[in-house]
């Protein structure tokens, strides 16, 4: 069943202005201090699809600024807080966001931002001592609601959440983000395996498929293709489109796919918008500056896509 | 003595009937670990989740994340072994009330090393926000549940199995952080868990009718570790302590007490009965309690130890041996 959106015929160029934003302000913010940019450069059309179009969220409510990290969860520590408040209020119609690889979580932050769901001056507590705007993310941190930085946890945790929330009756979908690095995890197997099982058709997961990882290139750490294949062979309803291909991205997750998760394997480029970047390739994974110079050219690419 | 069948097979549905929020998961050890009777009862509310168990513990965060109490069972080494992270970053890190209900301690299966949980006190009790409780008969079987279920956070429940024998009054519930007094006397402290209780007592009266004072407490909450009865007990007794217990000598009930006599200054010597520092083997509970130094006998050296003299104890002074196996009949596997 295609579901009823609001129409909006605008949708197409929102979506594109938050992409355009994201990699904008995480350009930025490298120039400034150096950062996962290559993560922002494959996934900024689907994260911006996400919060422009794809999922079903209430408004924010989490504070503008960040706070300060208030201690791990605890039945001692009642203070603690969720970084899932930015992504609205729990509703039974309402959709959930899983961000499963956190080192995102400086795109995931210029997302909030791009849409706001975080004040501009957010990010200035970035990978500072004591904020929760952590390098990569907590589930204190805005946006977040699992650690995701042990891979192939947070599919899981998101299945349990489907299952339990089907369980109630819910109608909102659960969507979780993911790279393909991760993939390499079997535990993301063991969940796919079992959500397709459990036939759990209120999940919709997105592949960030940039073919990057720590130490290079995917295929040669440990190949992962067909990727597609592995997920239709292992119960899921899997598509393949180009991830900066809003329209496609947004037609892929609208295919019927009555008792299957659906996954969207979504094509992308580590350097897209910001082909400086091809100098460093295939070693994308976290940008420090080599030198001034190679910084003042990221700044002037920035300089660039601001006008 | 009373022995019983498949305690926690009947404590785990009457569960459910009362708890519409309990879910059962499973790693295709439904029978061995007596979840069946609540599959059967609540067939919409239990998950067959193969054998994938890094999966399941992550799985069950997100049910109790959603407000459901999952009730996750298998054998404990492929829980705390195999997906000790998913069970620290999905489950103790958010403080999810996640019940992981570990079958096979220590020397309670011939399974061999893969299968016997013999690490399993020290490895979660080093977690923050889990608290572990342990069962040594029936009756702490059938309080399982109930003691969890007052905890706010994830529980380890180290499970019995099988056929067990009730040593404590049906009524006389586990308690959260309160051991058990079975024995009162000044010298010697004798702190015991789980199966480790009754073979303990089996040597007591022998160490009575010698004329040795005998405190005995059977401790069943590991963490936190914080009873006043075991720091009195541990501070009066005039020869020192003495802890037995179905684990590994590092990290599991000697350790807690060590520490409670270090922290508190009490300055008693202390005498660990416990699994060598060592992998078992598949053998039966009988002969990997001797084989590997937590039976009477091993009591009653380490007492010998203490009290400085021979006890001369025969085994015809020490009460009967427990003839009961941690295993049923309807167990799809034999171990």
């Amino acid at each position: 069943m295609v579901q009823a959106r609001p129409i909006n015929d605008n949708w197409l160029a929102e979506c594109q202005a938050l992409a355009d934003g994201i990699r904008r302000r995480v350009l930025s913010h490298t120039v400034a201090h150096g950062g996962y940019l290559s993560q922002a450069c494959s996934s900024a059309e689907v994260i911006g699809f996400l919060y422009g179009r794809g999922m079903n969220l209430g408004p924010s409510e989490g504070p503008l600024i960040p706070p300060p990290f208030a201690g791990a969860p605890s039945k001692d520590n009642p203070g603690h807080t969720s970084g899932m408040l930015y992504n609205g209020r729990r509703a039974a119609n309402k959709d959930r966001f899983f961000l499963s690889p956190t080192h995102y979580a400086l795109t995931l932050y210029a997302a909030l931002i791009e849409s706001g769901r975080l004040g501009p001056d957010g990010l200035s507590q970035f990978n500072t001592d004591g904020s929760t705007v952590e390098m990569i993310g907590g589930e204190h941190s805005p946006g977040l609601e699992t650690n995701g930085g042990s891979f192939g946890q947070t599919i899981s945790q998101a299945a349990g959440v489907a299952w339990a929330r089907r369980m109630k009756g819910d109608t909102g979908k659960v969507w979780v983000f993911m790279s393909d690095g991760e993939c390499q995890e079997g535990q993301v197997w063991e969940a796919i395996m079992n959500m397709a099982f459990q036939k759990l058709d209120n999940v919709h997961i997105v592949v960030d498929n940039n073919g990057q990882q720590v130490d290079g290139r995917v295929e040669e750490v440990m190949g992962l293709e067909p990727l597609d294949a592995k997920f239709a062979a292992f119960g899921a309803h899997c598509l393949r489109v180009d991830g900066h291909d809003l329209a496609a991205l947004d037609a892929a997750f609208q295919t019927p796919h009555p008792g299957k998760p659906l996954v969207v394997v979504a094509d992308t480029d580590p350097t897209h918008d910001i082909g400086l970047l091809k100098e460093r390739w295939p070693n994308l994974h976290y940008i420090r500056f080599a030198s001034e110079d190679e910084r003042s050219r990221y700044a002037d690419a920035l300089k660039a896509m601001e006008i | 003595m009373e022995t019983i069948s498949r305690v926690h097979a009947k404590a785990l549905t009457e569960w459910g009937r009362e708890h519409p929020e309990a879910v059962v998961l499973s790693g295709d050890l439904t029978t061995s670990c007596e979840a069946d009777g609540f599959r059967d009862a609540y067939p919409d509310r239990f998950l067959s989740m193969g054998l994938a168990e890094q999966n399941m513990m992550s799985f069950a965060a997100g049910l109790a994340r959603e407000g459901l109490r999952p009730l996750v069972h298998t054998f404990a080494v492929f829980m705390y072994r195999r997906a000790l992270d998913q069970i620290e970053m999905s489950i103790a890190y958010p403080n999810l009330p996640v019940r992981i209900v570990g079958f096979l301690p220590g020397v309670t299966t011939p399974g061999g090393a893969s299968h016997q949980a013999t690490n399993d006190i020290a490895v979660l009790r080093s977690l923050p926000n889990m608290t572990v409780i342990e069962a040594g008969d029936a009756t702490d079987v059938e309080s399982m549940l109930e003691v969890a279920d007052g905890v706010d956070g994830p529980v380890y429940c180290r499970m019995l199995r099988g056929a067990l024998p009730r040593l404590f009054p049906a009524s006389d519930r586990m308690r959260l952080g309160r051991a058990r007094l079975l024995s009162d006397g000044g010298e010697i402290a004798l702190l015991s868990s789980g199966i480790c209780t009754e073979e303990a007592m089996r040597v007591v009266n022998a160490l009575q009718a010698r004329g040795l004072g005998v405190r005995h407490l059977h401790v069943t909450t590991l963490k936190p570790f914080n009873d006043p009865l075991v720091l009195e007990t541990c501070r009066t007794a005039s020869l020192g302590v003495i802890t037995m217990e179905n684990h590994t000598r590092l990290g599991g009930l000697g350790t807690c007490v060590a520490e409670l006599i270090a922290e508190h200054g009490i300055g008693k010597r202390q005498i660990s009965v416990a699994l060598s520092d060592s992998y078992l083997q598949g053998a039966s509970p009988k002969y990997l309690m001797a084989r590997y130094g937590i039976d009477a006998n091993a009591l009653v050296r380490a007492v010998e130890e203490l009290a400085g003299r021979d006890l001369d104890i025969g085994e015809d002074e020490l009460g009967a041996a427990r003839t009961g196996t941690y295993f049923f009949e309807k167990q799809q596997e034999a171990l």
